[in-house]
C-alpha cells in the first residue's frame, strides 16, 4: 500500500491538488464568515457600524465571490486536476502553468474581496470584478484549459471518463461566459472604473444568460464531474448507467444555457425570451434529475455503509439536495410562481439549497475522500466528520426553512388588498415582518459555518499528523539502515 | 455517430460542447439587438424625453453602484396591480436604454425605486441617507453617513462621459454630434450632453438645485440625491394612450 501510494505520489502532480484543496478550505471558512456576517446585518442593521467598507452593499458580493470563486473554484481547481490525472492515468502536461493557475486564481481572488470593500465594482451580480481582474481570471481560465486539455490528450487509457466530460464543458462554458459577460470599457487605463458594453435590456439578457449559468456550470456541471468521480469511487461500485449519463451530459449542457431569461419574467425584457427561458426551464427537470438517479443508483446496495461511512452521507444528502434544488428551480421558473416568488427571499433560499446542500456537500464528501490520500494517512477524526455532517444538514434546514417563510409570506402580503381594494399592507410593514426569519436564518449559516471551521481543524490536523507519520517512518527506515 | 468515437476524441468532445452550449445564447440574446419592438419608442412633439444621465446624475448613479444599492433594490417595475400602486406604471425598455450596465437588480430587501424621482423631497433623502431609521423606524437599511462628508471626486467626469459616448451613449464631442442632439432631445438637454461642458454643467447643476443642502462644497450626496431624483421621471405616461406601451410587449 505505502509503495504503491509513493508512486502515486511520484507519478501524479499532488502538490498543485493539496494547494488548491487547502484553499478551498481556507476561502470556505472566510466566505461563510463573511455571508453570516451580513446575515447579521440584514436582522440587525447595527452590525454596518457606519463603516463604508463593511455595510451590506459592499459585504455581499465579497461573500458571494468568497464562497463560489474562491471556495468553489479552488475546489474544482483541486477535484479536476486530480481526477483528469487519475482517470487519464497521466501527470499533468505542465506544472508551471498549473502552478500559475493556482496563484493567478487566488489574486483574482483576493484582489476582487478587496477591492469590494473599497468600493471598486462592476455593480453586475456574481460579476463585480473589476476590468483588470477580469482580464487576469481570463488569462488565468485559458491556462487552465490548456493544462487540462493537453492533459486528456496524453492520457494513456482510449475512452475519456464522463468526469472529465463535465469538466471540459465546465472549462469552456465559463471562458464564454465570462468574456462575453464582461465587456466594458475603461474610463481609462489607470481608472479601475468601467462601463459596461451593453446596456438596459440586452444587458439584463447577457447578465442573467452568465449569471444562471454561473450556476449551472461553475456550480452543477463541474460539481457533477466531481461526482461522477467520487461517488463510484467511495461506494465502490460503477456508475449506474452509462447511457444514462450520455444523455443526461448532453441534455445538460444544452438546456441549460436556455434558462437564464426566467430571472427576468415580468420584466421589460420581451415575452417571447422568458417564456422560451421558462419552457427551457421545466424540461431542464429531465437531465437534472437524469444525473441525480444516476448518482443515487450508483450508491444503491452500498446503503448498509451510510451507517458508518460518513463520506457516503455527505454525497447521498448532496444527490438529495441537488433533486430537491433542481425541481425548485423549474417550479419557481413558472410565471405564475415567480412572480410571487422574484425579488424575494424565496430565491435566496433556493440558491441556498443548491449551494449548501449540493454544491458544498459534494464538496466536503469528495474533500474527506480525497485529503487521506492525498497527505498518505488517514483523517484524524471520524467522529468530527459525522459532527461536522449533522451541524451542516440542521444548519441547511434551518436557513431554508427561514427563507421559504420570509419569501412566501412577504410575497403574499405584498400582493394582498384590504376590502375597499387598497394594499393592504406597506413595505415596510413586510419588512418588520422578516425580522424572525432573518434571525433563524443567520443561526442556521452560524451552524454550517461553524461545521466548516471543524472540517478546517480536522483537515489541519490530518496534515500535522501525516507530517509526523512520515518524520517517524523516516527514522524507523534510518534505524533499519544503521542497523544493518 | 457512436458515442464512443466522440469520448476517445478529445477534440471532437471540445468542438461539440462548443456548438451545443452556444445555441441557446445567440437564440436569446442576439434577436434583442435587431428586434425593432424591444426597446419603446417615447417621442413628445418630436423629441426624445428618456435621455441620458446629467453629469452630476451619472456620478451618483456611480455612487449607487459603488455602494452595491441594486443589491437591495430593483429599478424594474412589473405589471401588476399591487406594483402599479405601490411604485407607479410597470418600467418599459425605454427607461433603461443609457445604463450601463442595466440596474434592474433581482432582489427587494428594500423597495423597489425605479420611479422614486421626485416622490420625496431632497431633505427626505439626505436624511434618510444619513440615517435610515430617523425617517423610517423598522428600516434595516445601513446608515450612509460619509455621503455628506465626502467632497464628490469629478474632475474625471470627462473621461467617463467619452467611455459611455464609446458604448453608443449619444454624449456629443463634435458639434456634429452637438447638433443632433439638439434635434433629438432639445437644446436644453443637449447642453448638459456635451462632454466639453461636463465638468461645468457639474458644478451648474449642483449649485442651482443644491441636493444635499450644502453650499460650501459638492457632497457625494449631492450627486446621489440628483440620481435618485431623476429615477423614472423621464417617460410622462399621461402623453401617451392607454394601449400605446402595450403594443411593444
Amino acid at each position: 500500500m505505502s509503495a504503491m501510494s509513493q508512486t502515486n505520489q511520484q507519478v501524479y502532480n499532488y502538490g498543485i491538488v493539496r494547494m488548491f484543496a487547502v484553499m478551498a478550505i481556507i476561502w470556505g471558512v472566510l466566505g461563510m464568515s463573511a455571508g453570516v456576517y451580513i446575515a447579521l446585518e440584514l436582522t440587525w442593521p447595527l452590525f454596518n457600524f457606519d463603516t463604508a467598507a463593511i455595510t451590506f452593499g459592499r459585504l455581499r458580493p465579497v461573500h458571494t465571490t468568497l464562497v463560489i470563486f474562491g471556495f468553489g473554484g479552488s475546489a474544482l481547481f483541486a477535484t479536476s486536476y486530480y481526477i483528469v490525472q487519475r482517470t487519464c492515468q497521466v501527470r499533468l502536461s505542465s506544472d508551471f502553468l498549473a502552478s500559475l493557475t493556482f496563484w493567478g486564481w487566488q489574486l483574482a481572488v483576493g484582489l476582487a474581496a478587496l477591492s469590494y470593500m473599497a468600493g471598486y465594482t462592476q455593480a453586475r451580480e456574481y460579476a463585480e470584478m473589476v476590468w483588470p481582474i477580469d482580464i487576469l481570471i481570463a488569462v488565468t481560465w485559458v491556462i487552465y484549459l490548456i493544462v487540462f486539455v493537453h492533459t486528456l490528450a496524453r492520457r494513456s487509457q482510449p475512452h475519456i471518463y464522463v468526469a472529465n466530460w463535465f469538466f471540459v464543458a465546465f472549462i469552456l462554458a465559463t471562458a464564454v461566459l465570462h468574456i462575453f459577460n464582461n465587456m466594458e470599457v475603461p474610463i481609462s487605463v489607470f481608472s479601475l472604473k468601467s462601463y459596461s458594453l451593453h446596456a438596459g435590456v440586452q444587458d439584463a439578457m447577457t447578465q442573467w444568460w452568465y449569471g444562471h449559468n454561473a450556476v449551472g456550470f461553475f456550480l452543477t456541471a463541474a460539481f457533477l464531474g466531481m461526482m461522477y468521480y467520487f461517488v463510484p469511487k467511495q461506494a465502490g461500485r460503477p456508475v449506474y448507467s452509462y447511457r444514462l449519463s450520455i444523455i443526461h451530459f448532453w441534455a445538460l449542457v444544452f438546456l441549460y444555457m436556455w434558462v437564464g431569461a426566467h430571472h427576468l419574467h415580468w420584466t421589460a425584457l420581451p415575452d417571447w425570451t422568458s417564456t422560451l427561458a421558462a419552457t427551457f426551464s421545466i424540461l431542464l427537470l429531465l437531465p437534472s434529475w437524469g444525473g441525480m438517479i444516476n448518482g443515487i443508483m450508483t450508491l444503491s446496495g452500498a446503503w448498509d455503509k451510510l451507517r458508518n461511512d460518513p463520506v457516503i452521507r455527505f454525497l447521498i444528502v448532496a444527490l438529495s439536495f441537488y433533486g430537491m434544488s433542481t425541481f425548485e428551480g423549474p417550479l419557481m421558473s413558472l410565471k405564475s410562481v415567480n412572480a410571487l416568488s422574484h425579488y424575494t427571499d424565496w430565491t435566496i433560499g433556493h440558491v441556498h439549497s443548491g449551494t449548501l446542500g449540493w454544491v458544498s456537500m459534494v464538496t466536503f464528501g469528495s474533500f474527506y475522500h480525497l485529503i487521506p490520500r492525498l497527505w498518505e494517512t488517514k483523517m484524524y477524526s471520524d467522529r468530527l466528520i459525522f459532527l461536522h455532517f449533522w451541524l451542516s444538514t440542521i444548519g441547511i434546514v434551518l436557513y431554508i426553512s427561514a427563507m421559504w417563510v420570509a419569501g412566501v409570506g412577504q410575497g403574499l402580503m405584498l400582493r394582498a388588498f384590504d376590502e375597499y381594494g387598497n394594499l393592504a399592507y406597506t413595505f415596510i410593514e413586510t419588512v418588520e415582518f422578516l425580522k424572525n426569519p432573518y434571525a433563524v436564518r443567520a443561526f442556521g449559516g452560524m451552524f454550517f459555518l461553524a461545521g466548516m471551521i471543524i472540517m478546517a481543524y480536522n483537515v489541519f490536523m490530518t496534515i500535522r499528523q501525516s507530517r509526523v507519520e512520515r518524520v517517524a517512518l523516516e527514522a524507523r527506515l534510518a534505524a533499519k539502515l544503521a542497523n544493518v | 455517430m457512436k458515442h464512443e468515437k466522440i469520448e476517445t476524441h478529445a477534440g471532437l468532445l471540445i468542438a461539440l460542447t462548443l456548438i451545443v452550449i452556444s445555441i441557446g445564447g445567440l437564440v436569446e440574446i442576439v434577436p434583442l439587438y435587431f428586434i425593432d419592438s424591444t426597446v419603446e419608442k417615447v417621442k413628445v412633439s418630436g423629441l426624445d424625453t428618456v435621455r441620458p444621465y446629467t453629469p452630476l446624475e451619472l456620478r451618483g448613479r456611480d455612487i449607487y453602484q459603488r455602494e452595491g444599492c441594486y443589491l437591495c433594490h430593483s429599478q424594474m417595475i412589473r405589471p401588476f396591480r399591487d406594483e402599479k400602486l405601490r411604485y407607479g406604471h410597470y418600467s418599459l425598455a425605454a427607461e433603461s436604454k443609457y445604463d450601463h450596465p442595466f440596474q434592474w437588480g433581482s432582489k427587494r430587501t428594500g423597495p423597489d425605486l425605479a420611479r422614486v424621482g421626485k416622490k420625496y423631497s431632497n431633505e427626505w433623502h439626505v436624511q434618510h441617507l444619513i440615517a435610515p431609521r430617523s425617517v423610517v423606524k423598522e428600516s434595516i437599511m445601513p446608515n450612509y453617513s460619509w455621503l455628506i462628508k465626502t467632497p464628490l471626486q469629478f474632475n474625471d467626469i470627462a473621461d467617463r462621459l467619452r467611455a459611455l459616448r464609446l458604448v453608443g451613449v449619444p454624449y456629443s464631442a463634435t458639434q456634429q454630434e452637438y447638433d443632433d442632439n439638439v434635434k433629438r432631445f432639445g437644446e436644453e438637454v443637449a447642453k448638459q450632453l456635451d462632454i466639453t461642458e461636463a465638468e461645468d454643467n457639474l458644478i451648474q447643476e449642483a449649485v442651482s438645485h443644491n441636493y444635499d443642502g450644502i453650499t460650501a462644497e459638492i457632497t457625494e450626496m449631492e450627486a446621489l440625491v440628483a440620481y435618485l431624483q431623476v429615477l423614472g421621471t423621464m417617460v410622462d405616461f399621461k402623453q401617451f394612450d392607454d394601449g400605446y406601451f402595450a403594443t411593444f410587449r
